[in-house]
């Protein structure tokens, strides 16, 4: 299955609803560009709501820390929110998880941006 | 020497990513017959996925012209998988380190970190061209085999 994003806001937050594989041609891309137009609009406080995520590789993981840097970089915000234990375990392994600012429910994620 | 536990199967593939998703669909099917736990299948299917993609882009390049050769082999204490390349060969020592602080913040470089961290044994082997990447997991007593 390949993934799809669905964008909404809240609060000022922009909140990705991702769905499906992260994976090389697959997800890649669609989060790249995902996040590339949210911030050519000038929003820059980004959630990525990974609870729909059923399968990520090395290639997603590269993803998610492109953008974080993207978004950093340009002075926004990214956080992630509603790992599953497939993605968390793979964010410990590769010691990423204390890179991302990680968040169990959405409400305490939305607060936890800059305001 | 072959017995009941005992099975061996082999592509020979072009370099696209539908060859990664079939290497790594075989891979979770071989794994679940050999009798792996449901944690260990997708870490094994994982590792097989990053070392097919290695194979299709690090190492042909997409290249039509060259192929990916993958085997799957059960013996009684192991599920040894094998995949090949055409390409420049890759040097395992010149991989950087993806957990160094310098590198942690890169967009790539984590498949072959994977792949040791899911896998028991993993061996590359110059192929003059290509890289030979075998990966092991070692089935244990619990794991009957069918």
């Amino acid at each position: 299955m390949s993934m799809k994003v669905q964008t909404r806001q809240v609060d000022g937050v922009t909140i990705l609803d991702l769905s499906g594989r992260i994976t090389l041609g697959e997800g890649s891309v669609t989060i790249r560009d995902a996040v590339r137009d949210v911030l050519a609009k000038g929003q820059k406080k980004i959630l990525l709501n990974l609870g729909d995520i059923s399968y990520i590789d090395s290639s997603g993981i590269g993803e998610l820390v492109s953008a974080f840097t993207t978004v950093k970089n340009s002075g926004g915000e990214l956080k992630l929110l509603n790992l599953t234990k497939k993605v968390h375990d793979l964010l410990q392994i590769t010691k990423l998880y204390t890179v991302f600012d990680i968040k169990d429910d959405e409400a305490t994620a939305i607060s936890a941006f800059t305001k | 020497m072959a017995d009941s536990n005992s099975s061996r199967i082999s592509f020979t593939l072009p370099s696209s990513l539908d060859s990664v998703n079939k290497i790594e669909l075989t891979a979770e099917q071989v794994a679940q017959r050999a009798g792996f736990d449901e944690d260990t299948i997708p870490h094994v299917a994982m590792a097989v996925r990053e070392a097919a993609v290695n194979a299709v882009l690090h190492g042909n390049s997409y290249d039509t012209n060259k192929i990916i050769k993958a085997s799957f082999e059960t013996t009684s204490d192991s599920l040894i998988i094998r995949i090949s390349d055409q390409g420049p060969g890759l040097d395992p020592d010149k991989i950087p380190d993806p957990l160094a602080p310098e590198n942690i913040l890169r967009g790539s470089g984590r498949g072959i970190f994977l792949i040791k961290a899911f896998m028991d044994e993993v061996n590359f082997r110059q192929l003059h061209p290509g890289t030979e990447l075998t990966l092991i997991k070692h089935r244990t007593p619990a794991q009957p085999g069918t």
